[in-house]
C-alpha cells in the first residue's frame, strides 16, 4: 500500500490544539495559555465520564488483586477450603436455610456445591490469575509487536516483507485452537516448573505469543509515516543516525499508538485466558479462576447464580478496561471520535 | 499509482490479473506450509522441548498407559525416533497421499487426506472431521447472517445518527457486547430460555438441514443468535468507525455538491468505503469459526469441529486435535486468498499496489 493512504499523522500530534473548547472561564482579551500535548489530552480524558469510571474501577480491581488475601481474611473464607455444613447431603447443594445457594452475611456470594467452598473468596482470588496473565500476555506483545513493527517501518525493504509475512501468519493463525493444543501438549512438569507456575508462564507465553501481529501492524504503518516526516529528515540532514531517529525521533511518538493499544488488549487477554481456563485447558483445578469457576457451573445450571458471579467479575473487569482503552484512544487520537 | 491511460510496455489486463491470482496462489500455498511447520512444531517439538521423551509422545499419541517396553517399541515402530523433518515429511505426505500406521499386530491403512490418525479409536481423523463440519457450518453460517445484517446496519444509522439517542443506546449495548464472554452469554442464555422458559432447545442435538429443516433451525437458533450477539457489537463498532471516517471524506462532499440525492450518497459511496475493511475481517472471521467455533460448541454442546477438538484434548487424542488445527489453517488460508481475489478484482488500485 502507498505511504499516502496511511494515516499522515500519530495520535500525538494529531492533536488540533486550536479545536479544543475554548475554558470558559477565561476572561475575553487574556493572554491564551499554552498546554502541553499532554494536558490537553488529559483534559479531554477528564472530561469523558465513561472513561474516568472505567479507570477508578480498574484501579479497585488492581487493589483487590494485590490485596486478596487481606480482603479474604476479614470478609472470607480460604479459597480451597470446603464447608461441608453448607451443603445438604441428600442433594448436594447447598442447603435450603440459605436463600440463592447458601447467600448469607458469612458467604457474601453464597457457597459452590458440592464442597461449599467460599464463591467470595474464590472470586477475589481469580482476579488475581486473571490481571496478572493479562497484564504480562500483554506487555510481551506489545514488546514483541512494537520492537517488529519499528525495525519493519522503519528498515523497508526485504526486512519489512520478511516481518509482515511473519504477521500475517500470525493474524491468520486459528489462536484460539493453537492455544489450545498447545496447552494440552505440555506435560505436567516441564522447563523446571510444575503446578499452577507453570500453567501461568504457559499462559502468559501463548497468550502474548499469538497477539504480537496486531500491535505490530499499527505501529509499522505509524513508523512508515513517520519516517517520511519533515522533523525526521531535519534530524538527519543535522546528521543524526539510525539509533538517534529511532529512539529521539520515532519512538517518543509512538507512546500514544502504543498506549492505547495495549489498553484495549487488555480485556481481550483476560476474554482469552478466562477461556482457556473454561475449556479446561487453562488453570487447573483447584485453583479459583474465574473461567475455571464458569465452567464448573455448567453442572448446576438450575442454580444460575453460580453462572452469574463469575460471568459478572469478567463482565466488569473486561467493560471497565475497554471504557478506558476507548476514552484513551479518543484523548490521544480525536481523528477516531 | 497508475496514471491514467495505457503506457508502453506494460502488460494488458488480462496478464496483470493472472500475475496477480499466480502471486497470490503461491503465497497460500507458502502460508499453508508455514502454518503446518509450526502446527507440527506444537505437537511434536514443543512437548520434546518441554522435558518429554520420544517414549512420553508415544504413549500420549497411542493413548496406552501399557509396559514400557511396549511403548518404546510402539514409538520406533511409529517412527517417532526418526530425526524431526523427517516425521514432518511423513506427516505431509500422509495429509498429500495418505500414510500407513504400523501398529505391530496389524498395518492400519489411513488413505489420502490422512490429517492424523486415532490410537484411540482405531480409525482416520479425517472422516470424523468430514462428520462434524455440517455442524460448524450449519452454526457458522446462519449465526454469520444476523451479525453480518444487524452489525452493519446498526453501525450505519448510529453513524448517520451519530449523537442520538439511537446511537447511545446501540454503542452502549454494543461495548457491553464486546465486554461478553461468549461461554457467558452462552450459559446465561441457556438458563434462562432453555432451562428456564422452555422456548428453545438445550442443545446437544443438531439436526441435519435436509432431514428436517424447522428442526435443524429449532436447535440452533439460541447458538445463532448468541454467537450473533458478540460478533453484531464487533461488526457495529467497527462499522459505526469506518462510516464515520469515509463520510468526512472529500469524495462525499464531492457527492452532495453534484447534487446526489442523501440515500445514494450513503449506499453507494458512503458503506461502499466503509465495507471494504469489514469484508476483509469478515472472511477471516467466518473461517477461524469454521475450523471450530470452539467455545459457541463447548458450552452449547453442540457435536461440531471444536468441540471434536477440546473433547480431544480431555482424552488426549492428540491426532484429532492436530486434525482440527489443520484444518482450520486450510480455512483460514482459503478465506485470504478468497478476499484477495475479490479485492483484486474489484479494486485496480489492490492488485497494481
Amino acid at each position: 500500500m502507498a505511504i499516502g493512504s496511511e494515516p499522515r499523522t500519530t495520535g500525538k500530534l494529531a492533536v488540533p490544539i486550536g479545536t479544543d473548547p475554548v475554558d470558559p472561564s477565561r476572561a475575553p482579551g487574556t493572554r491564551i495559555e499554552g498546554r502541553s500535548l499532554r494536558q490537553v489530552a488529559w483534559r479531554r480524558l477528564r472530561r469523558d465520564r465513561g472513561a474516568m469510571a472505567g479507570a477508578v474501577v480498574v484501579i479497585l480491581l488492581i487493589l483487590m488483586a494485590v490485596f486478596a488475601p487481606l480482603i479474604v481474611d476479614l470478609l472470607g473464607h480460604p479459597p480451597n477450603e470446603f464447608h461441608q455444613d453448607t451443603i445438604d447431603p441428600a442433594t448436594q447443594l447447598p442447603e435450603f436455610r440459605f436463600p440463592f445457594g447458601g447467600f448469607s452475611a458469612e458467604y457474601l456470594m453464597g457457597v459452590e456445591p458440592p464442597f461449599g467452598r467460599d464463591i467470595f473468596s474464590r472470586i477475589i482470588y481469580g482476579s488475581r490469575i486473571s490481571l496478572l496473565i493479562a497484564f504480562l500476555a500483554t506487555m510481551l506483545s506489545v514488546v514483541l509487536g512494537s520492537t517488529m513493527g519499528v525495525i519493519a517501518g522503519y528498515f523497508g525493504g526485504w526486512v519489512d516483507t520478511v516481518i509482515s509475512r511473519a504477521m500475517d501468519v500470525f493474524l491468520a493463525f486459528p489462536i484460539l485452537v493453537f492455544a489450545i493444543a498447545l496447552a494440552g501438549v505440555v506435560p505436567d512438569r516441564a522447563f523446571g516448573l510444575s503446578g499452577d507456575t507453570l500453567r501461568i508462564v504457559l499462559l502468559i507465553f501463548i497468550i502474548g505469543f499469538f497477539n504480537w501481529g496486531y500491535i505490530a501492524r499499527i505501529i509499522r504503518g505509524q513508523t512508515l509515516s513517520l519516517r517520511e516526516r519533515e522533523f525526521v529528515d531535519a534530524a538527519r540532514s543535522l546528521g543524526a543516525r539510525g539509533p538517534y531517529i529511532i529512539f529521539k525521533e520515532i519512538v517518543p511518538n509512538l507512546i500514544a499508538p502504543i498506549v492505547i493499544y495495549s489498553t484495549l488488549l487488555i480485556p481481550t487477554n483476560i476474554i482469552f485466558e478466562a477461556a482457556l481456563s473454561f475449556l479446561g485447558v487453562g488453570i487447573r483445578p483447584p485453583t479459583a479462576t474465574w473461567g475455571g469457576m464458569l465452567s464448573e457451573a455448567v453442572r448446576y445450571y438450575t442454580l444460575p447464580h453460580f453462572v452469574f458471579w463469575p460471568g459478572l467479575a469478567i463482565f466488569i473487569t473486561v467493560l471497565s478496561f475497554n471504557l478506558f482503552g476507548d476514552g484513551l484512544r479518543d484523548a490521544l487520537d480525536p481523528k477516531t471520535r | 499509482m497508475a496514471g491514467p491511460g495505457p503506457r508502453p510496455g506494460r502488460p494488458s489486463r488480462p496478464d496483470i490479473v493472472v500475475t496477480y491470482l499466480g502471486r497470490r496462489l503461491i503465497g497460500a500455498v507458502l502460508m499453508l506450509l508455514v502454518v503446518s511447520m509450526v502446527t507440527f512444531a506444537i505437537f511434536f517439538v514443543v512437548p520434546l522441548v518441554a522435558g518429554g521423551s520420544s517414549e512420553n509422545l508415544a504413549a500420549r499419541y497411542v493413548g496406552r498407559t501399557a509396559g514400557s517396553e511396549e511403548v518404546a517399541d510402539t514409538a520406533e515402530r511409529l517412527g517417532f525416533n526418526d530425526p524431526l523433518p523427517v516425521q514432518y515429511g511423513r506427516w505431509l505426505k500422509g495429509i498429500v497421499a495418505g500414510d500407513e500406521y504400523d501398529l505391530g499386530p496389524s498395518v492400519e491403512r489411513c488413505p489420502a487426506p490422512c490429517f492424523g490418525y486415532s490410537f484411540i479409536n482405531r480409525s482416520p481423523v479425517w472422516p470424523e472431521l468430514l462428520d462434524r463440519l455440517p455442524v460448524t457450518l450449519s452454526l457458522v453460517v446462519g449465526a454469520a447472517t444476523i451479525w453480518l445484517l444487524a452489525g452493519v446496519s446498526i453501525g450505519v444509522l448510529s453513524a448517520l445518527r451519530r449523537g442520538s439517542v439511537f446511537d447511545r443506546a446501540a454503542m452502549g449495548v454494543a461495548l457491553g457486547g464486546v465486554s461478553l464472554p461468549i461461554f457467558f452469554t452462552g450459559l446465561l442464555s441457556l438458563v434462562i430460555f432453555s432451562y428456564g422458559l422452555g422456548w428453545t432447545a438445550p442443545g446437544s442435538s443438531f439436526t441435519p438441514l435436509l432431514e428436517n429443516p424447522a428442526q435443524w433451525a429449532y436447535n440452533l437458533i439460541l447458538p445463532w443468535v448468541t454467537l450473533a450477539f458478540l460478533f453484531a457489537a464487533i461488526y457495529a463498532r467497527l462499522t459505526r468507525a469506518g462510516m464515520l471516517e469515509t463520510m468526512s471524506e472529500d469524495y462525499i462532499r464531492t457527492a452532495r455538491a453534484k447534487g446526489l440525492p442523501e440515500r445514494r450518497v450513503v449506499m453507494k459511496h458512503g458503506l461502499r468505503g466503509a465495507l471494504t475493511p469489514i469484508v476483509t475481517i469478515f472472511g477471516l472471521d467466518v473461517s477461524l469459526l469454521m475450523g471450530g467455533a470452539v467455545l459457541t460448541e463447548s458450552t452449547f454442546s453442540l457435536p461440531g469441529l471444536g468441540k471434536y477438538a477440546i473433547d480431544a484434548i480431555t482424552t488426549n487424542d492428540l491426532p484429532k486435535v492436530m486434525g482440527v488445527t489443520m484444518l482450520t489453517a486450510f480455512f483460514v488460508v482459503f478465506a485470504n486468498l478468497i478476499v484477495d481475489i475479490v479485492y483484486g478484482v474489484v479494486d485496480p488500485r489492490v492488485r497494481l499496489g
